[in-house]
């Protein structure tokens, strides 16, 4: 199978692991990944603040990079999101609608499409704090939500993490109130997004993990970045990462 | 032109008092999980919400049709009708009647219409005396401050700030914390004024067609003794408020007090038809925008809202920022969809107060799709040019750069040249504000771009399009 | 009567609105949700206690005994039930606030909802509608027999479309603006008892 990797622009940028685990991750399942050169971003920067206008070049832009793939694959659950709701600043075209339909988050992508559950490479005997993002639950049904009472409980990271040998899922409060991120809220909003982030710390501390783990690296940037202020060496993990058989 | 709210500076202030923020935070999320554990006992919760949605969205969509046969069937009950087209119109019939029963006291329950009217200040300055009868907007009468949260209009303040409070405006005791101590100095200063009023003004949760009823939903049963008590009754209702029939009446019945507090229902839920014999009843109602929004292909929806305050209990920002750092009316969620349809520029940063999560678009018992609506007014701020100058050109900046490759190679290929700026080519114009409670990510020693590049370099020749 | 001064803003506001409106949406309809509680006289209790009120199933043969027994220092009770006298009819209050010097009322309801642990009461069982909202305390006499079991058949009771004031009242007054504590009384009643009681006859609907 022959898949497009789109890397995040703060994951090229600031996490070039996460893209390498994800590549690495992949080819170990027989995927045949392609990584276009020439893309850059998603265009949710400038959409989520309402700019419209300059979020079209760069949409358009990214929608032809990848024109010529039916299958997408990111390791950001917000990109993916915003590829499959709100991709409305570039112009109606098929590379757009190629776009729109085809992207996956990894997380759908090992779940969904290649439907796999066993991760025989890993041993993760450690206990994780799982962060499952608000686009990645709400946005993506990648997870059940609190606010849907009768819903049947779910969680794709959660089922992938069961093919992880050793590793242990621990329950803490508040699991699917938002960490604050936001986007440019983290810095528009700085004192509520950062009081956030200090809460959802706080509850996951009380469950005493040895680690902390999301499929969305935007989400950790913002509570690593809240935990080493708080002199707070918990390490923090890209799903991929654990799946790629990342160790402590 | 004035200038915006500035809500997250207003929040920021909140936030410094870390005692109140946490217990309003601790507060408000247990009544969210109250929300939660009485939808758990309904197992046809989600069934009703969109039931509740469609039949709003029908009568939106008929409204004019809907309140003539309101209007016609209230007459008939033997109410006096009245239509105004703003928030002065409204209070000019409020004064019209209260003079016409040569009245200088009006008693009052809850009312969301009133505040966006600012019916208590245009009374109080043509010298009538306007006494809150609920508990939490009592409060902040007394404290001259607006309500915080359109449930519990009090509820970022303590029990000691409510003592404080009624010690010295009721000469009470300031050390007694006791809620019931307080709620009973609260009865005892508020009965005298029910029996001498000759007036009483209600709201409307619900505005029957079928039957020409308002219908009013209180906890504290103020909303009943100001009606009954004094011998006229005003009732002021936004033109929205329309519900097509006494059976659909139950639809919402039955999520209204669940939404917003967790109880089955309030204490006292009652139906007005019309006046008893020897006494009058008003009903008043009021446009103020509510047409035009009516118009607002994408925002329209938000007039479905029936004041339940769950967006507000589960919003994160809203917890931590207090409502009254929004600085409106209505706040939180509901608040930042609807507060812009009455001033623009006023609340053109609302908007931004969010994190887009999703959560208030999830417990609205109307299905309101608050978030989405939030996403469209931050695309109507920047079309109408309402986005601050400085962001709105980090932004073209950004929009430039990353729709170019060869741009943002260049960008990020000098780390941390690239880090001065693509972030801050993306970000709002304090420019340390990321870091101000959060360490900067580490710079790796190079991109994924380059990795890829220096490590997979055969496949680069391979990675070209089909 | 419309107010011939707010005609032209009735038009104004009417005209706005037709050249406003969304395109016709249809009316869903209502389903009847029967999920209905096995036994609804408990459920009744149950929700009724939640909402801090006082259910007696036990018979009470006398009235004024039990008044004075649970209320030893109600001096003033008004009742309008035929059972019970009490010591003031509500036909004597010529101002409805002059309701406020009741210690207890006492009156008879004509539907219970098992959902809410609701009692309903109209202008017609109250005669002065403030007699229960300016009552220190309420008793409520109530057949088990018309006890319904949800707000959807409440709502489809006569009085909803016949009587100028119907209350749903679920337990005594309170509030919960202080501190998210809810406590009783705010405004209103302090208590609420409601005692199961046949409907006296042959135990037809009343109301």
């Amino acid at each position: 199978m022959r898949v497009a990797l789109m890397v995040p622009c703060y994951v090229d940028m600031f996490y070039p692991r996460v893209g390498i685990a994800t590549l690495e991750l992949l080819e170990r399942l027989g995927v045949d990944v392609v990584y276009p050169q020439e893309q850059t971003c998603c265009g949710q920067p400038m959409a989520n603040s309402g700019c419209h206008e300059e979020a079209r070049a760069c949409e358009e832009h990214c929608a032809r990079v990848f024109s010529s793939f039916h299958c997408v694959v990111t390791p950001s659950g917000s990109c993916t999101h915003h590829i499959r709701n709100k991709f409305t600043a570039a112009a109606d075209s098929t590379e757009r609608l190629n776009l729109v339909q085809n992207t996956f988050d990894l997380v759908e992508f090992l779940h969904d499409v290649l439907e796999v559950r066993e991760f025989p490479w890993t041993s993760f005997k450690h206990r994780i704090a799982l962060h499952t993002s608000c686009s990645a639950i709400r946005g993506l049904n990648m997870a059940s939500m609190s606010e849907r009472v009768h819903d049947p409980l779910f969680s794709k990271p959660k089922t992938l993490l069961r093919g992880v040998s050793g590793a242990e899922v621990v329950d803490f409060e508040r699991v699917d109130e938002c960490c604050g991120f936001g986007g440019t809220f983290a810095v528009t909003e700085e004192a509520v997004s950062t009081r956030m982030g200090y809460d959802k710390l706080a509850f996951m501390q009380k469950a005493s993990p040895d680690c902390i783990v999301s499929s969305d690296m935007s989400c950790l940037m913002h509570l690593q970045g809240i935990a080493r202020r708080q002199k707070q060496d918990i390490p923090f993990f890209h799903l991929a990462e654990i799946l790629n058989g990342v160790s402590l | 032109m004035s200038r915006p709210i500035d809500q997250a500076r207003n929040a920021e202030t909140f936030l410094a008092d870390t005692a109140h923020e946490q217990r309003l935070d601790k507060l408000l999320w247990a009544m969210r999980m109250r929300r939660d554990a009485a939808a758990r006992q309904v197992p046809e919760w989600e069934e009703l919400r969109t039931l509740a949605s469609q039949i709003k969205e029908h009568t939106l969509s008929n409204l004019a049709e809907y309140l003539i046969q309101f209007e016609a069937n209230a007459i008939a009950n033997g109410a006096v009708v009245h239509w105004a087209r703003d928030a002065h119109e409204h209070n000019q019939i409020v004064l019209d009647i209260l003079t016409q029963q040569g009245a200088r006291e009006l008693v009052k329950s809850k009312s969301m219409l009133t505040e966006e009217c600012e019916l208590r200040p245009f009374l109080e300055t043509r010298c009538v005396r306007v006494v809150e009868t609920d508990l939490g907007e009592r409060i902040q009468q007394l404290d001259n401050q607006p309500p915080g949260h359109i449930v519990g209009p009090a509820i970022h303040k303590t029990n000691k700030d409510v003592a404080i409070l009624f010690s010295q405006k009721y000469g009470s005791d300031p050390d007694n914390e006791d809620t019931a101590y307080l709620a009973g100095v609260m009865r005892e200063h508020t009965r005298p004024d029910f029996l001498k009023a000759g007036v009483g003004l209600t709201g409307a949760n619900f505005v029957v067609a079928d039957s020409g009823a308002i219908v009013v939903a209180t906890n504290e049963g103020n909303a009943d003794l100001s009606a009954n008590t004094p011998s006229i009754h005003i009732c002021s209702a936004g033109i929205e408020k329309v519900i097509p029939t006494t059976e659909s009446l139950a639809v919402f019945i039955r999520l209204l007090a669940r939404s917003a507090t967790g109880d089955t229902i309030t204490q006292y839920t009652s139906t007005f038809r019309g006046p008893r014999k020897g006494a009058a009843m008003h009903v008043i109602l009021v446009d103020n925008g509510r047409s035009a929004r009516l118009g607002m292909k994408r925002f329209w929806h938000s007039l479905k809202c029936i004041r339940c305050a769950a967006c507000m209990n589960t919003c994160p920002v809203y917890r931590r920022s207090g409502g009254l750092s929004y600085g409106s009316t209505y706040m939180g969620p509901i608040g930042i969809i609807m507060m812009p349809t009455f001033e623009i520029r006023k609340y053109s940063e609302l908007p931004f107060s969010s994190t887009l999560n999703a959560s208030c678009t999830n417990v609205c018992p109307v299905k309101i799709d608050i978030h989405e609506q939030i996403y469209g007014w931050r695309e109507v701020m920047e079309e109408n040019d309402q986005i601050q100058v400085v962001k709105k050109e980090a932004m073209r900046v950004a929009g430039v750069v990353l729709s170019h490759s060869a741009l943002y190679r260049t960008a990020t290929s000098t780390l941390p040249v690239g880090l001065e700026v693509l972030p801050h080519s993306v970000i709002y114009s304090r420019l340390n504000a990321w870091g101000k409670h959060r360490d900067i990510p580490d710079v790796p020693y190079e991109t994924f771009h380059e990795w890829y590049r220096k490590n997979r370099h055969d496949e680069v020749m391979h990675d070209q399009p089909l | 009567m419309i107010n011939p001064s707010d005609a032209a803003a009735r038009n104004v506001i009417l005209d706005a609105i037709r050249g406003n409106q969304p395109a016709a949406q249809p009316m869903p309809p209502i389903p009847h949700f029967r999920n209905q509680p096995a036994d609804l006289v408990i459920a009744f209790c149950e929700s009724l206690a939640w909402m801090t009120g006082v259910v007696v199933t036990e018979a009470v043969p006398d009235l004024e005994s039990f008044v004075h027994a649970r209320f030893p220092d109600a001096k003033i009770i008004c009742s309008s039930v035929p059972e019970y006298v009490g010591t003031i009819h509500p036909a004597s209050f010529d101002h409805w606030s002059d309701a406020s010097i009741i210690d207890v009322c006492v009156l008879r309801s004509p539907m219970g909802v098992a959902e809410t642990g609701s009692v309903l009461l109209s202008d017609i069982e109250l005669q002065v509608n403030t007699i229960a909202l300016l009552a220190r305390d309420i008793v409520v006499l109530l057949d088990p027999k018309q006890i319904v079991p949800n707000i959807h058949d409440a709502y489809e009771h006569p009085h909803f479309k016949s009587r100028p004031y119907c209350l749903l009242m679920t337990g005594p007054s309170g509030s919960g603006d202080i501190g998210g504590t809810v406590v009783h009384p705010a405004q209103g009643a302090k208590t609420l008892t409601v005692i199961f009681s046949p409907v006296p006859g042959d135990g037809q609907r009343s109301g």
